[in-house]
């Protein structure tokens, strides 16, 4: 009796752990500690379900510990060695293996254990979610990781079978849910659930993949409740719950900084249609060279940089900071312009920049470095094309008309660094190329850096 | 529907927890700054890996010779555990980052 009410107040801890530690994690001084504290409320709670005595069994101790240790290992090496340009993929693929997780739970309950209906229905709903975060979440590692573009894995009227397959989803979770229905339908219900999700993140890709990751995030905690209720665990409960909440508050954010619906990003993206590429064709983007662009930026006051997926796509991180550090030397005032969206994951970007010791306080977000742009000397654009897009202020019939984007063009002058005049994810023409404050200079973005860094150096 | 409202008296407890855990958790996340969104949401993902505790009853649960249980229920262990250790790991690794540069 007393040894069941020390576990009880194990998970109690473990959960109040899991609060106290996701509040910690929302300020940059205590965030370190916060992590710190949930994962010492996680420990906690895996003791405490390895000694509750109330269930019964054979134990099973060696399968446990073996699960464990292989886990924690794998774990434990790919966080140490994963390089921080990776961590979107990274993120993505330790969320899809928790989802992994609940979907096997649930599939062992439903086939094993004979179920009322209201356990059945949550089984079924932990396997949807699980199976939908795991292959999700797979298939955005593919994404991120350019093993797989969005041309390849997109049908011809994709959003149309997605709802279709959703009816389909749906239907069979009613019937499964209703009846005592065979192991082979409930194989079936798991293979359609697999490919759901592979199907439902297929056209969602670029600037989208912030949006998707985290509500792949909040999906998989929301199986872990789930699996809570199925197990009774109030801690799992707890757990999850939390994390479908941040996941879902995550999603919200990210939607609001584009400026569109959680549902309009679901259907599958920007659509090519509006006003796309008008009169592109014969406009002459200026370019410039690295002679040119570094006696600029050294006799400017102030300058921008405006990083995005390019970034971190060519590693410049650090070449940037160097670029930074030998402006500064020279009196140069230097800040980054950092727009929610930018990258691939939510705060991608300051992941990056915190790599290569950036300090805090010269990451500018979108009000502020719009309110700085106008005085600012040059604007330097590092791998971001749709943040910065002008159609999103001044072209009604874009498809990214409203969007919030960084005005970049009330600078006195901007530099592009850009591999090819090629659209960004959006697939719209950037005007801001051919603006007349615009010079471009093409090339990979580290080896354009470095170039003008040796310049600048040099000067 | 009286199966409905029996359900509702039966877990009276439970929907109180479901509920105030939802609002609780919007409320503590609600104001977080952009440069924690990766942390967070890395760090928020390794809490999600507290579904081992399930893979964990469900292997004590089972028979010595239920090898469909026993074996599903230790990869799904090992997959758990990876998303918690490799979660908390990378988390702490990218908030010693922004550590590093405050002073």
């Amino acid at each position: 009796m007393i040894f069941t009410t020390i576990v009880d107040i194990a998970y109690l801890i473990g959960a109040i752990l899991f609060v106290w530690g996701l509040r910690l994690l929302s300020s940059p001084d205590s965030a370190r500690k916060g992590n710190t504290l949930a994962a010492i409320g996680m420990a906690i709670g895996i003791a405490g379900s390895l000694c509750d005595n109330r269930i019964d069994g054979e134990g099973n101790y060696v399968w446990i510990a073996g699960g464990i240790v292989l886990g924690a290992t794998i774990g434990w090496l790919v966080a140490k060695k994963i390089k921080m340009t990776d961590m979107p993929q990274m993120v993505s693929v330790f969320n899809g293996l928790g989802g992994a997780c609940a979907a096997i739970l649930s599939i062992v309950e439903l086939s094993t254990v004979s179920l009322d209906t209201g356990g059945k229905v949550i089984s079924l709903f932990a396997l949807l979610i699980g199976c939908v975060a795991f292959t999700g979440s797979m298939l955005a590692y593919l994404k991120l990781d350019g093993k797989i573009w969005d041309s390849q894995v997109t049908w011809p009227k994709h959003n149309i079978i997605n709802q279709f397959l959703l009816i389909i989803v749906l239907g069979m979770f009613t019937y499964l849910a209703m009846t005592n229905a065979s192991n082979t339908l409930l194989i079936a219900f798991l293979v359609l659930c697999l490919f759901y999700g592979w199907s439902f993140v297929a056209p969602i890709g670029g600037a989208d993949m912030p949006v998707v990751i985290s509500l792949l995030n909040s999906f998989t905690g929301l199986s872990a409740a789930a699996a809570g209720l199925i197990y009774d665990n109030n801690l799992m409960l707890v757990g999850g719950i939390l994390v479908g909440a941040s996941g879902t508050i995550l999603t919200v954010l990210m939607c609001q900084a584009m400026n569109r619906s959680l549902f309009n990003v679901l259907i599958g993206g920007f659509s090519a249609a509006g006003g796309a590429a008008q009169g592109a064709d014969d406009q002459v983007a200026k370019t410039t060279s690295a002679v040119d662009a570094s006696i600029l930026l050294y006799y400017s006051q102030s300058v921008m940089f405006v990083p995005g997926y390019g970034l971190a796509v060519a590693q410049a991180q650090k070449a940037l900071k160097e670029l930074d550090d030998t402006l500064e030397a020279n009196g140069v005032d230097v800040k980054y312009a950092i727009h929610p969206v930018a990258g691939r994951m939510p705060g991608h970007m300051n992941v990056l920049l915190a790599e290569a010791d950036v300090p805090y306080p010269k990451l500018l977000d979108l009000d502020d470095a719009n309110a700085a742009l106008p005085s600012t000397d040059v604007v330097v654009i590092v791998g971001a094309n749709d943040v910065v897009n002008p159609a999103a202020v001044d072209d009604p019939t874009s498809s990214i008309y409203g969007m919030p984007v960084l005005n970049v063009w009330d600078a006195k002058h901007v530099i592009v660094l850009k591999r090819s005049m090629s659209p960004g994810y959006a697939g719209i023409q950037n005007q801001l190329f051919f603006h007349e404050k615009t010079k471009m200079f093409f090339g990979d973005a580290k080896d354009s850096i470095q170039s003008l860094l040796s310049e600048v150096k040099n000067l | 529907m009286t199966q409905f409202m029996q359900f509702i008296s039966d877990n009276l407890l439970l929907i109180y927890l479901l509920i105030f855990t939802v609002i609780l958790g919007f409320e503590v996340i609600s104001k977080v700054p952009t440069v924690l969104h990766t942390p967070l949401m890395s760090g928020a993902n390794a809490i999600s890996g507290v579904i081992i505790i399930g893979a964990i009853i469900l292997i004590r649960r089972s028979a010595s010779d239920d090898y469909f249980s026993l074996i599903l229920g230790a990869i799904a262990i090992a997959l758990g555990m990876i998303n918690v250790v490799g979660g908390f790991a990378v988390t702490d690794r990218m908030l010693e980052m922004f550590k590093k540069k405050k002073k």
